[in-house]
Formats: C-alpha cells, structure tokens, sequence
C-alpha cells in the first residue's frame, strides 16, 4: 500500500516526537514557509556564528512528512557550515524530486527514507518545505540584532 | 433517496465493481453520459461560432447558446433571460460585478460588506476593489464553530448602509446554509445591494433568484455535473443595464469606429469574445439532468447523507466537525487531533476514498476556527452510505495508524 511506503516506521517516530521543535532563544536568521496546497505552516529560526549552524530548530503545524523532514532536518544540518548545509539542501531536494541519493545523504538513512516522496508528486512540497524555509532563511533571514 | 442506483448508472466515472467514493462534490462534480454525450454531439455535427455567422449552422450554434441562456433564466426562475451573463465561472462573475459595478458604485470611504465564511473567490476580488477605490470591507462575523453566521451583527452592519454585501448561499467548509431571503430583504430595506455566491447551492437546492430577493447570484457549471469553463451570473436587468462593460473585443460591440466604440445591451455586453458555446449545451444538459433528478430530493439526500457522515465521525476519537448542530448542507469538515488533514486525505485516496485537505479556499475563517488545516466530505446524490461508511473506516484506521 502507498500508506506504508511513504509513511516508514522511522518518520512517524520524527513526526510524532519532532527533535528540536519549538522556538530558538536569540536567532540570528528566522523564515517562515507554507503550503498553499494543504495548509502545512512551518517556521525555521536559525543561529548562525562564524558561518556555523551552532543551533536549528523548527516549529511547523503540517501533515507527518512535513513535521518528520523538519524534525530531521535540524539534525542533519546543525554543525555545518553555510554553503555545506546549502549543497545538502540541493541535495535534498534532489532526493525528494527524483529519488536520486546523492553521496552527501548516503549515510543519512532516516533522511533517504523520505526518498520515498517522489513516487507521490503531492507530497514532495511536504518533505521539501523545512528545507526550502532553511535556505530561504539563511538566504535572507537575517534577523536584525539589538 | 430511492432511485441513488438509477442515477449512480447515469456516471461513467461509477462504472465497473468498484469505482472510488467520490465525496469531493464541493470541489466539482462528476459528469453524467447526458452531459458529455450532448457536448459530443454538438461539437461533432451542429458546431460553428455564435452572433455572426449568416450560414445555417451559425444560426443553429446561436440557438443552442441562447437556448442554454433560456434554460439557465428558467433554472434560476429570472425574470428575462437577459439577465443571465454566460461567465467562465463563479469567480469570473464575483470578478465581473466587483470590476464593472463596483468600478462605478463604490467610492472612497464607501464599505463592501462579506462574510467570514466568503470562499477566498468571494473575498479577493473585493479586496483588490477596496484597494483600487479606498472602500473599507467589513465581514459578518461566524459563530463559534462555524455554527452559522452572526445574524444580529449582520443586522447591524446592513443599518450602516454598504454598497453591497455580498455573501455566500452555503458555505464550502462550514455546511451552513444561510437565510438568503432574510438577509436580502433586510438589506433591500437598507438600500444595500446584493450578491449571493451560489457555487455551492445550485444544483443541491432549488435556487429561485425572484423568491430570494437577490440582486446579483454567481454559479458554476462544474458543480452542477456541467461542464468546466462556463457558469451563470445572474443579475437584475435594470442593473445590468446600468452597468459598463470589463472586458472588450467582439461579441460585445454594437458599431465600432476608428474612433471608438458602442456596446450592445446585456446580456452581451459582458460576454466579450467567443464564448463557450460547446459548454453552454453541456450546461443545458445538465440542468435538464439536475431538474430529472429533482432538487428537492438531491438536497434532502446529500445532506442527510452528510448528517450521517458527520455523526459517524464525531464518535470517534479526537474528531472535531464544524458547522451547524442543527441542519447541515450537504459537506462535511472536520479535524483530527494529531492527524494533518493532508495525511487524512492521502490515507483515504489509498482507500479510494477522495476528500479534500487543506484550508479550502477560506484560510481566515479556517484560522479563525483555529484549524488552519481540515479535511471535507461533500456528498452529491449520487453518492451512497456505504460511501460514506467507507470514509468513516478509512479515517477510524487513520486514527489509529497515526495516534496509535
């Protein structure tokens, strides 16, 4: 059933328990995104120090693929650089547009799960949305700083 | 309703042992073999273009067109078939009366009166008014949990005298139908001009234009088990009379110069271009086909089949449903606590259940309710409550799928 294939077991343990989900004390880059399809609302604020991701975290009202590419988003993109968060979000979207793993996301075996999106051409905007609100936030977010 | 069997034989789309539930009738309706079987027909050997053509099959076309208008004016009991504007859709009449009435009746601080509960296509176009003009819009509040809506507010809001108020015969997501009558006569008293947005009531209830009092009414086709591409904007013919064009080209002109332009009376003076000719014999098969049915026997069964969905839902855990306690239209929204409605949705398609998600097209009111996203039901009278029942299963397992 397509129920099972694109819900896996590992992303209804994200949307159910997002990780860092809830605001981030003083972000220095925020976006929101949407999805006028479905209603999906989701917030990505970011603090970026010396061009690191120190912190990421999310707060999305949205279906489970949304909430579950959210949630794992922050994980796979905390730590990194700018511009190597920003080639994995291609990446990303990538995966979710066309299936195709690119060597950045091989190991990422939560994240490939979401791989499964591209069967399902409604549902690639769900698990994209975190990850263009990321950019978008990081692209043009900077929050100014009192 | 008795003979659901009959007419479920009359869709193609029902066809073979185990066609989908169809319950996204809000959204647009299934075309019955009457409908795409006359659009056949007539593209296929009485076909040419309308108002022009000296040959017979022009005069033919010309007359299956106005024959189209004169069976909408009947469907809708206008006075003169000359109040029946041939537009795209419900949007394009909301569209046309903001732009070519609204351009010359509404000034800077003047108010347009809505509803909370207007589809955006019934809100926009009312926006971009006020903002071309400087008028303020002002809504008709709902009441707690899309109940209905706030009467007394409206009444209050009628006495301030705006230009128009323009609201909605059956909400898309709150099943509520309102009392159209009252409200026009109420807002006739306060010399406020009407339109009702009719997408969702016409064909699910009988919609008499003169009995209701309206000034202006907008529906479309595609939800009336017509065609995509044409819809009925009623108006009342001394205010289209009154009326300039919106839009300009052929069709609508009386005698063009270099130097200018006449335009022909309505109804064609807002019909510019070659309309949808083809569409207009599918709408006319249709409403013979809606009439065959029977309006009074439609409404009462889509909405007792919505009843049912809605009481069937609310036993189960963590279902919200809006709308009325008392009678419903013939849809169904609801919520489900920890389920996004795009996962409702999604879960039933794999069921062959088709519903709506999303915010259906009125994202304040659906803020307001505090449910940015719900799924919807809405039932036609070619649907069954085994296809109901096959929702309900399909969003109990849901539940438990999700919220295990």
């Amino acid at each position: 059933m397509n129920t099972d294939e694109l819900y896996q077991e590992i992303l209804l343990q994200h949307s159910r328990r997002p990780r860092n989900h809830g605001p981030l004390e003083n972000p220095t880059h925020r976006a929101d995104g949407h999805n006028a399809l479905c209603g999906d609302e989701l917030s990505v604020e970011l603090r970026i120090v010396d061009d690191q991701l120190e912190a990421v975290r999310f707060q999305a009202s949205a279906c489970a693929i949304c909430t579950a590419s959210g949630s794992l988003m922050t994980g796979a993109v905390t730590g990194l650089k700018t511009h190597e968060a920003t080639a994995l979000a291609g990446d990303f979207r990538k995966l979710a547009s066309t299936g195709e793993v690119a060597p950045a996301i091989e190991s990422l075996t939560a994240l490939r799960a979401l791989g499964a999106v591209h069967r399902f051409p409604q549902r690639v905007k769900c698990a994209t949305l975190a990850w263009e609100t990321f950019s978008a936030a990081i692209r043009e977010g900077a929050v100014a700083q009192g | 309703m008795a003979d659901v069997e009959r007419w479920r034989r009359e869709f193609p789309f029902l066809d073979g042992d185990n066609p989908a539930a169809y319950l996204d009738n809000g959204a647009s309706t299934q075309k019955p073999r009457a409908v795409i079987e006359r659009m056949r027909q007539f593209a296929g050997h009485e076909y040419a273009n309308v108002h022009r053509g000296i040959h017979e099959l022009s005069e033919r076309s010309t007359a299956v067109y106005e024959g189209s208008r004169e069976r909408a004016r009947k469907f809708f009991n206008a006075a003169t078939a000359e109040s029946i504007v041939f537009t795209r859709g419900t949007t394009e009449a909301v569209n046309l009366v903001a732009f070519a009435w609204g351009g010359q009746n509404v000034k800077s601080g003047d108010t347009i009166l809505l509803t909370e509960m207007e589809h955006h296509s019934n809100m926009v176009p009312w926006q971009q008014l006020a903002a071309r003009t400087g008028a303020t819009i002002k809504y008709v509040p709902v009441l707690e949990n899309g109940a209905g809506l706030d009467l007394d507010a409206a009444r209050t809001l009628l006495a301030e005298r705006p230009r128009i108020f323009a609201f909605t015969h059956i909400s898309n997501t709150m099943a509520v139908e309102n009392p159209v009558k009252d409200l026009c006569l109420l807002a006739r008293e306060n010399g406020v001009t009407t339109l009702i947005d009719a997408a969702q009531s016409a064909a699910h209830i009988p919609v008499d234009v003169q009995e209701i009092g309206c000034d202006f009414l907008a529906c479309s086709a595609h939800k009336m088990c017509g065609p995509t591409g044409i819809g009925v904007l009623y108006g009342r013919h001394e205010i289209l009379a009154q009326m300039p064009p919106w839009q300009f080209g052929g069709e609508m002109v009386d005698r063009v110069e270099f130097t200018g332009a006449k335009f022909r009376p309505p109804p064609a003076r807002f019909e510019a271009g070659t309309p949808a000719i083809i569409e207009s014999a599918g709408l006319h098969a249709a409403l013979d086909f809606v009439d065959s049915v029977g309006l009074e026997s439609i409404a009462a069964h889509s909405s007792a089949l919505a009843e049912y969905a809605a009481e069937k839902l609310r036993a189960l855990p963590g279902v919200r449903v809006f709308g009325p306690s008392g009678e419903r239209a013939h849809l169904v929204t609801f919520a489900v606590e920890g389920v996004h409605a795009h996962d409702l949705a999604f879960f039933c398609n794999d069921r062959r259940v088709a519903i709506r998600a999303g915010h259906h097209c009125a994202q304040p009111l659906m803020r307001k309710l505090g449910a940015p996203a719900s799924a919807r039901a809405s039932f036609h009278f070619y649907n069954t409550p085994a296809e109901s029942d096959r929702l309900v299963d399909a969003i109990a397992e849901a539940i438990r799928f999700f919220n295990p």
